[in-house]
């Protein structure tokens, strides 16, 4: 029985398939998550992916933390089930209270959208647990606010528990202590900027996000047929 | 039940980048402005509510602000209510 991942659909997503294609090629079970569904049916993690959710009206995510599927997404999460957030995903999360910190506009104000490298700082999340400690994978971003800011009680919880999951190489965006990823208290819950899905194969460029859709597929305890 | 006008200005906290301002900021000296220092861009909500008081009005703006209007991360925010 393989994983079931469902990927959340908000008005204004715009990188459901491309999750959904690369869960399918790993061997998981991908299935859409309406946003206005308040349930997730039973999924084994969720992914909340990029795109601009209810047009980023307000805030990015401001308003697609409120839709009826977060609340089961929430309950996911406090139950300790994967939830990863990529680029717009990750505001939502931040938005939801998921994870703490914010995102603002790049340092810069330019929107970038290019290939980074990025050095996995810890392999004990539901993202990394098949990568190495130090890893370096290249996996592109695509983004406008994905400098991330949070007060300095929060930058030395993160960094005291190791819930940075990934840092970029060469800060792109002006991020604070280069972070490009970060974990919640359990470590279930990882939101991050980078999108593993689009490098997933070398026809683009890059297959290392391949190990993190991986992980998460691998964090799934699934239950032998 | 009273009428209020409330206002709630939103603005960037100080260290949060500002790119609308920032743009304003390198514009104004071009038109022969050269003597203004600081350009900040926020937002302006304007709300009508029905409260029992102007205080019970503004303590749910309030929370409204906390809730949904304003990212406390990222952003402050001034309320202001008045009779409508």
């Amino acid at each position: 029985m393989s994983a079931r991942v469902g990927v959340v659909q908000f008005p204004g997503t715009n990188c459901e398939l491309d999750v959904m294609r690369v869960v399918d090629q790993l061997g998981g079970d991908a299935e859409l998550l309406f946003h206005a569904d308040a349930t997730i049916r039973g999924v084994d993690a969720v992914v909340v992916p990029g795109g601009f959710a209810h047009g980023d009206y307000l805030r990015a995510g401001a308003i697609a933390r409120f839709s009826p599927v977060m609340d089961a997404v929430a309950e996911h999460a406090q139950a300790g089930g994967p939830v990863v957030g990529i680029c717009n995903g990750f505001q939502v999360l931040c938005e939801a209270h998921l994870l703490p910190g914010a995102l603002q506009k790049n340092a810069g104000l330019k929107f970038l959208c290019q290939a980074v490298d990025l050095r996995v700082e810890t392999v004990t999340t539901v993202l990394t647990n098949q990568a190495s400690p130090g890893q370096i994978l290249r996996v592109p971003i695509n983004h406008f606010e994905g400098n991330y800011v949070c007060d300095d009680r929060t930058l030395d919880a993160l960094r005291a528990e190791e819930r940075v999951v990934v840092r970029y190489v060469a800060n792109p965006n002006g991020s604070r202590d280069g972070i490009a990823g970060i974990c919640n208290e359990g470590r279930n819950v990882v939101g991050l900027m980078p999108h593993p899905e689009r490098a997933s194969d070398e026809l683009l460029g890059s297959a290392d996000g391949l190990v993190m859709v991986r992980s998460l597929l691998a964090s799934v305890a699934v239950p032998a047929p | 039940m009273p009428r209020f006008a409330a206002t709630v200005d939103i603005t960037h906290l100080p260290g949060i980048l500002d790119p609308q301002g920032a743009v304003i900021d390198r514009a104004l000296p071009a038109l022969g402005y050269p003597n203004v220092t600081q350009v900040k861009v926020g937002k302006s909500i304007h709300l009508v509510v029905d409260a029992e008081s102007e205080a019970a009005a503004r303590a749910q703006v309030d929370e409204m602000c906390h809730r949904l209007l304003a990212n406390p991360v990222i952003e402050a925010f001034a309320i202001s209510v008045e009779p409508a």
